[in-house]
């Protein structure tokens, strides 16, 4: 008989001082796959990748396949090539793959097929990460616990670990279709209510299910989840000065709450590479994470390509296209520059000099955007310091978004960190509506109600 | 502060309850709704339109804004509709089949309706023939296509040809976007328009029905 499983709780900081977070180091250290130890001292890369342009369907699957052999082998042999100390393939399921597991299975078959190899013949350490799509968002409002999706996406992780998974991961969907109405507004209240109360309660759910996935099949890890479909979102539309950058860099350490429950739940890290909340989760649950900043331009363009890079424990490029360039294909070619950026960080490491590269790396970006400021390890620390202070998500949530606020603030008043008039006008709000927050979050649920009540199953997050 | 420039401001300072009830004082004071929506409501969201586009606003401006613009419509929507008054055009917008990503498609809609159209939301993972049955059902003049995935954006093509393939070509515009899409695409497929970004959508939109931008 399995022994019960007590949530954790993280009522102190892992990594209290800001000095002690840095790359390639965390407290709980994660042994996966083919001989691979995640955070005992050294940065690897984790290389994602997706199809070209093209359609998924059983016509075109045995393409797929060959699009899939043909990046396994080419990064394998990159690393291989470059004596990578160790790498992570990170494979996200296409929604037609978690849709229908058995091709997700398939795809991680093959994968993990190509690491054995380099295994055996050059005694390459590595790991598998696979990651479903979350396709319970389907249906208005969308149904989390039950139903043909929810029962699909679970079973796609049960076939993704019998088929060689190593870590496991998503970007839970829980609270997205209220937080999707309510960044477009910058509605403060609706965005801490999904973020602190709706997607914790899902996530508490969900990944209660991957951990007895992972317990099934002893040697595979629960990573960690992703705000993705959150911060990253109000990232992007901030990048494209739709939203207010403050709005982001706030939403981004509101998420951090959002992720800690994964780690409650049993996940060990590493956390996914898209999680920028990634760094608070290293100083709190002290488990090692994943980043991705200027080498994931491949993917999407960031404020934050150095500064990203400061605490990680592997180093992704989020994700690129098999497409041809001139030196080779592109996954192959992010692997290349992911490994000399590792190389980088492991030979400051090893002369004792990681703290220094680290600060540069700080430096150079932390007070060109609200976005990096909010990734420093000292703010980093200050986020921590703020979730750890409360035990409710929701407190979590509003602490941590306060705690934001207040170092930007610091930062404008101090002269660091440039504001445009609108952007500081913007905090100023920001920070207003934060502080006027119900303490109580069934108060804000009934407050919310009448405008975004008919976005969530109330069931779903068991508020039936 | 005279009446009109009151609800002017409260349109572009996006407070809801204030410009309706400004236009309910407007109207009790014996305002023709016509020539208030012309000469106050509508100079209001173009001047909401010019802060967006000159970066002074974000899109929680933006959409408050319309929500406060649609608010004001409220209580002159019967005087309209007696009237004869019609929307500047119909939409039916989705996320293409396969594809769960809505958020940027649900922007433009926003906006979209923002700019005074009226819009069918399909949703996300909509099928071709999904996408026929609604223009057949609401007539658009419009058709937003939607798609973040390489894998996805095929889905526009078939989407395109299931409409074509439907005899009903002629009588919509097709307009494309989402992360992986290009302006080239968009020809190969044979859509009408691609906006990078929601603003592009509603200005093509706004084109397409034969207004300036």
């Amino acid at each position: 008989m399995r022994a019960e499983f007590t949530p954790r709780v993280f009522s102190n900081l892992a990594i209290g001082n800001a000095d002690d977070l840095v790359f390639g180091v965390a407290p709980h250290p994660v042994r996966c796959g083919l001989g691979l130890e995640i955070g005992s001292g050294k940065v690897y890369p984790e290389v994602n990748f997706t199809l070209p342009t093209m359609e998924l369907t059983e016509a075109t699957w045995t393409q797929v396949r060959a699009h899939y052999e043909e990046i396994g082998r080419q990064v394998v042999a990159r690393a291989v090539r470059l004596k990578s100390p160790g790498l992570v393939l990170e494979f996200e399921d296409l929604p037609p793959m978690t849709e229908r597991p058995e091709w997700g299975a398939e795809l991680t078959q093959i994968l993990k097929a190509r690491l054995m190899e380099a295994q055996e013949k050059s005694g390459l350490p590595s790991a598998l990460r696979v990651t479903p799509t979350d396709i319970r968002e389907k249906g208005k409002p969308p149904r989390l616990r039950r139903g043909e999706p929810c029962e699909t996406l679970l079973r796609a992780f049960e076939v993704s670990a019998e088929a060689g998974a190593d870590i496991l991961s998503i970007e839970s969907v829980g609270g997205k279709a209220v937080h999707d109405k309510a960044l477009v507004v910058a509605d403060i209240p609706a965005i801490a209510f999904a973020l602190g109360v709706l997607a914790p309660r899902d996530m508490a759910w969900l990944w209660a299910r991957i951990r007895e996935v992972c317990e099934r099949r002893p040697g595979v890890v629960p990573g960690g989840d992703s705000a993705c479909g959150f911060a990253n979102t109000a990232m992007h539309l901030a990048g494209q000065k739709m939203l207010p950058e403050v709005l982001a860099a706030v939403v981004r350490a509101m998420s951090a709450a959002r992720a800690l429950v994964a780690f409650e739940q049993g996940a060990l890290g590493p956390s996914k590479d898209c999680a920028y909340e990634g760094p608070v989760m290293k100083a709190i649950a002290g488990v090692p994470i994943a980043m991705e900043g200027k080498s994931a331009a491949c993917a999407h363009f960031s404020p934050v390509g150095n500064i990203a890079s400061a605490m990680c424990d592997l180093w992704s490029n989020e994700s690129v296209q098999n497409v041809r360039l001139l030196s080779g294909n592109a996954p192959e070619v992010f692997a290349e520059l992911l490994e000399y950026d590792c190389r980088l960080m492991n030979a400051a490491s090893a002369s004792g000099q990681a703290k220094a590269l680290r600060d540069l790396m700080t430096l150079s970006d932390e007070w060109l955007s609200p976005q990096a400021a909010v990734l420093s390890p000292a703010a980093t620390i200050e986020i921590a310091s703020a979730i750890v202070s409360k035990t409710d998500p929701y407190d979590r949530t509003v602490a941590a978004g306060r705690a934001a606020v207040d170092l930007l603030d610091r930062g404008a008043r101090e002269g660091r960190l440039a504001l445009a008039r609108k952007e500081r006008q913007w905090l100023d709000r920001i920070g207003e509506a934060l502080e006027a927050l119900p303490a109580d979050w069934r108060d804000l649920q009934a407050q919310l109600e009448p405008q975004y009540g008919h976005l969530y199953d109330k069931e779903s997050y068991g508020l039936a | 502060m005279a009446l009109s420039q009151r609800l002017f401001d409260a349109i572009v300072d996006g407070h809801a309850q204030l410009a309706e009830s400004l236009v309910e004082e407007e109207l009790k004071a014996g305002a023709d709704p016509v020539a208030l929506i012309s000469e106050t409501m509508i100079p209001a969201m173009d001047e909401v339109g010019k802060l967006f586009r000159e970066e002074e606003f974000f899109v929680p401006e933006l959409m408050l804004a319309g929500r406060a613009m649609k608010a004001a419509m409220e209580p002159l929507r019967p005087l309209l509709a007696a009237a004869g008054a019609k929307p500047v055009g119909v939409v039916v917008a989705g996320a293409v089949k396969g594809d769960l990503h809505d958020i940027g498609k649900n922007l433009v809609i926003s906006m979209l309706e923002g700019a005074s159209f009226k819009v069918v939301d399909l949703g996300a993972d909509v099928w071709p023939e999904k996408f026929v049955e609604a223009i057949r059902e609401h007539h658009p003049q419009i058709v937003c296509l939607s798609a973040l995935l390489t894998t996805t954006m095929t889905a526009m093509r078939t989407t395109v040809e299931a409409i074509k393939a439907a005899g009903l070509r002629r009588d919509v515009k097709i307009l494309v976007g989402g992360a992986p899409i290009s302006e080239s695409y968009a020809t190969e497929i044979g859509a009408d328009g691609y906006g990078a970004t929601a603003t592009d959508a509603v200005a093509l939109a706004r084109r397409q029905v034969g207004l300036s931008n």
